[in-house]
C-alpha cells in the first residue's frame, strides 16, 4: 500500500487499527457508563446552566434595566457575546465544508465534533439578540409572516434583519449537514445495540442500509451541501460585520470589516475547536484518532487566520491615520490609549502576538502549549469584539454623553450560563453520538492508517 | 404487506476482495442485487452500472425557487404592498436584497435537497430496521443476490461463487424490506 504514497504523508489513525477496532473504539462512549470525569463535568455544566437560566429569567422579568447598558452604550456584553459565539460557530462548517472541497483528509477526525460545536455555539449566540430585544416573547416579529398589524413587514434593507436570515439559514444547514453525516454512524450503533437502544437508534438512523446507491447519494449530497455551506459560512460573518460596517459610527463604518470578521471568526472558531477537542480526546481516550497531526494542521490554520487578523488591525490603524479624518483617528487612538486600553491590549497581545508562536513546530505539536494558547486566543477574540463594539460607542459625538460601561452580575451570569448550555449540550452529544465520524475514518484508513504508511507512532 | 424476497449474500472482510468479486461476477454475467458496505467504496459505482446521482439537479431547482421566492417577495412588499421610505433610498433597492435572496437560495436548496435525499433513499423513522447482517455497518462488505422464486435455481452456483471469491460468510435470508 505504501509504495505509491508520499513519504511526507503523516498518519491520521494510529494504533494499527482494523475497521472493527474503529467501530469498537468510537462507539464505546455511547455504550459504556460514563466515567467519573464526565459525570463531574456534566454536573458542573448543568449547574452553570442553571445559573444562566436564572439570570435570563431575571432579565426577562425585570427588563433590560437589569444590565448596565445606558443611552451612550447600547451594545455591551450582550452583542459582544453574540458575535463571539457566532464566530466560534464558524469553524465547524469550515472544517466540514471547505476542507471537504479542498480534499483535506484530516477533517475526518474532527469534523463531527466541530459541527456539533458549531450548532451549539449558534444556539448560544442566538440567545443574545433574543433577550436583548427586551420583549423576548415578541421575538417572532423578526420573521415576515402575514400578521394582523397591516400586515406590517420587517425592514428587509436592514443588516439586523439580514442577520436573522443568515443565522437561521446557517443553523438549519449546519444541522442538516451534521445529521446527514450522522445517519450511517447511528446505523452502526443500531446494529450493535439491543432492546430499547436498538429501537432508538433505528429511528435515529432512519433505517439506513448502506447500499451502493445509498452511499453514492450520500457523497453527492455531502458534496453539494459543502458547496452551499462554503459561501454560506462566509456570508454569515460578513452580514454580522454589516451590522457595524453599514452604520455611521467611527470605528465601525469600515469597508475592511467583512474579510476581517470572517478571518477572525475562523481564527476563534479553530481555537475553540482545539480547546474542546483536547478535552474530548482526553476524556474519551481518542488520542489515536485525534492525533498530533490533526492538532498541528489546525494550528497552521490558526497561524494563517491569526496573521490575517493582525494585518487587518494594522490596516485599520493605517487607514485611520491616512484618512486625515480626526474623528476616525480619535476613535482608534482612544481604543489604544483611552479608558478601555486594557481590552485593546488583551486583543492585540492575544490575537496578534500569541498565534505567531505557532511558527515553532515544537509549540505547534505540543498538546499542552496548544491548549494554553487556544484559550488565550479565545479570550483575545472576546476582547476584539468588546473593543470594536463598546469602546467605539463609549466616546461618541458629544463629550457630555461620554460614558463608561461595566457589566452587572446578571450580565456576567448570562455569559457564564451560555458556557453551561454549551457544555451541557456537548457532553450530552458525546454520550449519544460518535464524536468522530466512524464511516469517514474507515474510508481513509487504508491511506492514512499508521500500519499502511509504515510509520508506527512515537508521538501521540 | 410487501412481498418477501430471498436474499443470498456473502460477506467479505476487505473492500478490495469485494471489488474483485464484483468484477468476477460481472464477467460471469451474474445479476447482482446490491452491495452493502460500512463506507463508500470508490470505483464500485461503474461496476454496478450506477449512473451519477442527479441530486445536485434537485439542489439547483430548489435553490432557484428559493432565490425567486426571496427576491419577488421582498419586491412585492417594497413596491406594492407597503412602499416605505428608508433613509431616502429608492423603493426598489435591489442591491440591499442580495443578502436575504442569497440566504433563501441556500436555505431552500439545502433543505429541499436533504428532504429529496431522504425520500429517494427510502429513509424514514421506524423503530425496527431489517438488515442482512449486523456487521455490514461495522466492518463487513456484503454482496447480495436475489434468489426469490425462479431465481432460486441459481442459488447453488451463486453460493459456490461467493465462497470461491473469498466470502467469509455466505447465507440466505428472507427479507421483506429491501
Amino acid at each position: 500500500m505504501s509504495s505509491h504514497v508520499s513519504s511526507i504523508r503523516e498518519p491520521l489513525v494510529f494504533g494499527n487499527k482494523t475497521y472493527h477496532n474503529i467501530t469498537e473504539d468510537l462507539v464505546a462512549p455511547t455504550e459504556k457508563t460514563p466515567g467519573k470525569l464526565w459525570i463531574a463535568m456534566f454536573i458542573l455544566a448543568v449547574g452553570v446552566l442553571a445559573m444562566g437560566v436564572y439570570a435570563v429569567t431575571y432579565t426577562i422579568y425585570y427588563g433590560i434595566g437589569a444590565w448596565n447598558l445606558n443611552r451612550t452604550i447600547g451594545w455591551g456584553w450582550d452583542i459582544t457575546n453574540f458575535v463571539w459565539w457566532i464566530g466560534i460557530g464558524h469553524a465547524g462548517t469550515l472544517i466540514s465544508a471547505i476542507l471537504l472541497l479542498f480534499r483535506q483528509r484530516w477533517r475526518t477526525g474532527v469534523n463531527r465534533a466541530a459541527e456539533a460545536m458549531t450548532i451549539f455555539a449558534v444556539i448560544c449566540a442566538a440567545m443574545f439578540p433574543l433577550i436583548h430585544v427586551g420583549r423576548a416573547w415578541d421575538v417572532f416579529f423578526f420573521f415576515p409572516y402575514p400578521n394582523t398589524r397591516g400586515p406590517l413587514w420587517p425592514n428587509f434593507v436592514s443588516p439586523l434583519l439580514w442577520d436573522v436570515f443568515a443565522i437561521s439559514t446557517y443553523f438549519t444547514i449546519s444541522v442538516l449537514f451534521w445529521y446527514t453525516g450522522l445517519v450511517p454512524d447511528f446505523a452502526t450503533i443500531r446494529d450493535r445495540a439491543k432492546g430499547f437502544r436498538k429501537k432508538l437508534y433505528s429511528a435515529l438512523s432512519f433505517g439506513w442500509k448502506g447500499s451502493a446507491k445509498n452511499w453514492q447519494r450520500f457523497e453527492s449530497v455531502s458534496l453539494v451541501l459543502a458547496g452551499l455551506a462554503t459561501p454560506l459560512v462566509l456570508s454569515v460573518h460578513t452580514i454580522v460585520s454589516f451590522d457595524f460596517a453599514t452604520s455611521v459610527i467611527p470605528g465601525w463604518h469600515t469597508t475592511i470589516f467583512p474579510p476581517y470578521f470572517v478571518a477572525g471568526a475562523v481564527f476563534s472558531g479553530f481555537a475553540m475547536v482545539l480547546t474542546l477537542m483536547l478535552i474530548t480526546r482526553k476524556i474519551l481516550h481518542l488520542e489515536e484518532y485525534i492525533t498530533v497531526n490533526h492538532i498541528e494542521s489546525m494550528n497552521k490554520v490558526i497561524l494563517v487566520t491569526g496573521s490575517i487578523v493582525g494585518v487587518a488591525y494594522i490596516t485599520e490603524l493605517a487607514i485611520a491615520w491616512y484618512s486625515g479624518y480626526v474623528y476616525e483617528q480619535f476613535a482608534f487612538l482612544n481604543r489604544a490609549k483611552g479608558i478601555y486600553w486594557w481590552s485593546y491590549f488583551g486583543m492585540m497581545f492575544n490575537n496578534v502576538v500569541i498565534p505567531q508562536l505557532f511558527w515553532s513546530k515544537k509549540i505547534r505539536t505540543s498538546v499542552a502549549w496548544t491548549f494554553f494558547l487556544s484559550i488565550l486566543i479565545n479570550v483575545g477574540m472576546w476582547f476584539e469584539r468588546f473593543v470594536i463594539i463598546s469602546t467605539s460607542i463609549a466616546r461618541d459625538y458629544l463629550p457630555s454623553a461620554w460614558s463608561y460601561y461595566i457589566p452587572t452580575g446578571i450580565e456576567i451570569m448570562i455569559y457564564l450560563g451560555t458556557f453551561g448550555l454549551f457544555f451541557t449540550l456537548f457532553l450530552g452529544f458525546t454520550r449519544v453520538a460518535p464524536v468522530v465520524a466512524i464511516a469517514e475514518v474507515k474510508s481513509i484508513l487504508k491511506d492514512y492508517g499508521d500500519q499502511y504508511l509504515d510509520k508506527t507512532q512515537e508521538n501521540i | 404487506m410487501k412481498t418477501k424476497k430471498n436474499i443470498l449474500f456473502g460477506l467479505y472482510d476487505d473492500e478490495q476482495d469485494l471489488l474483485k468479486a464484483v468484477k468476477e461476477s460481472n464477467k460471469r454475467g451474474l445479476k447482482i442485487m446490491d452491495v452493502y458496505s460500512p463506507f463508500p467504496i470508490h470505483g464500485l459505482d461503474p461496476l454496478l452500472g450506477l449512473k451519477e446521482s442527479r441530486l445536485h439537479i434537485a439542489g439547483f431547482i430548489f435553490g432557484t425557487i428559493g432565490a425567486l421566492t426571496g427576491f419577488l417577495f421582498m419586491s412585492w412588499i417594497f413596491k406594492i404592498d407597503w412602499p416605505n421610505v428608508f433613509g431616502g433610498k429608492p423603493f426598489w433597492p435591489i442591491p440591499a436584497f442580495i443578502p436575504v435572496t442569497f440566504e433563501l437560495t441556500v436555505l431552500f436548496s439545502g433543505v429541499g435537497m436533504v428532504i429529496t435525499y431522504f425520500i429517494i433513499n427510502g429513509l424514514s423513522m421506524k423503530s425496527e430496521t431489517e438488515v442482512l447482517h449486523d456487521r455490514i455497518s461495522d466492518d463487513k462488505f456484503c454482496l447480495a443476490y436475489d434468489v426469490t422464486g425462479d431465481a432460486s435455481a441459481n442459488a447453488g452456483a451463486l453460493e459456490s461463487f461467493l465462497k470461491e471469491t473469498g466470502a467469509s460468510l455466505v447465507e440466505t435470508k428472507e427479507m421483506s424490506d429491501l
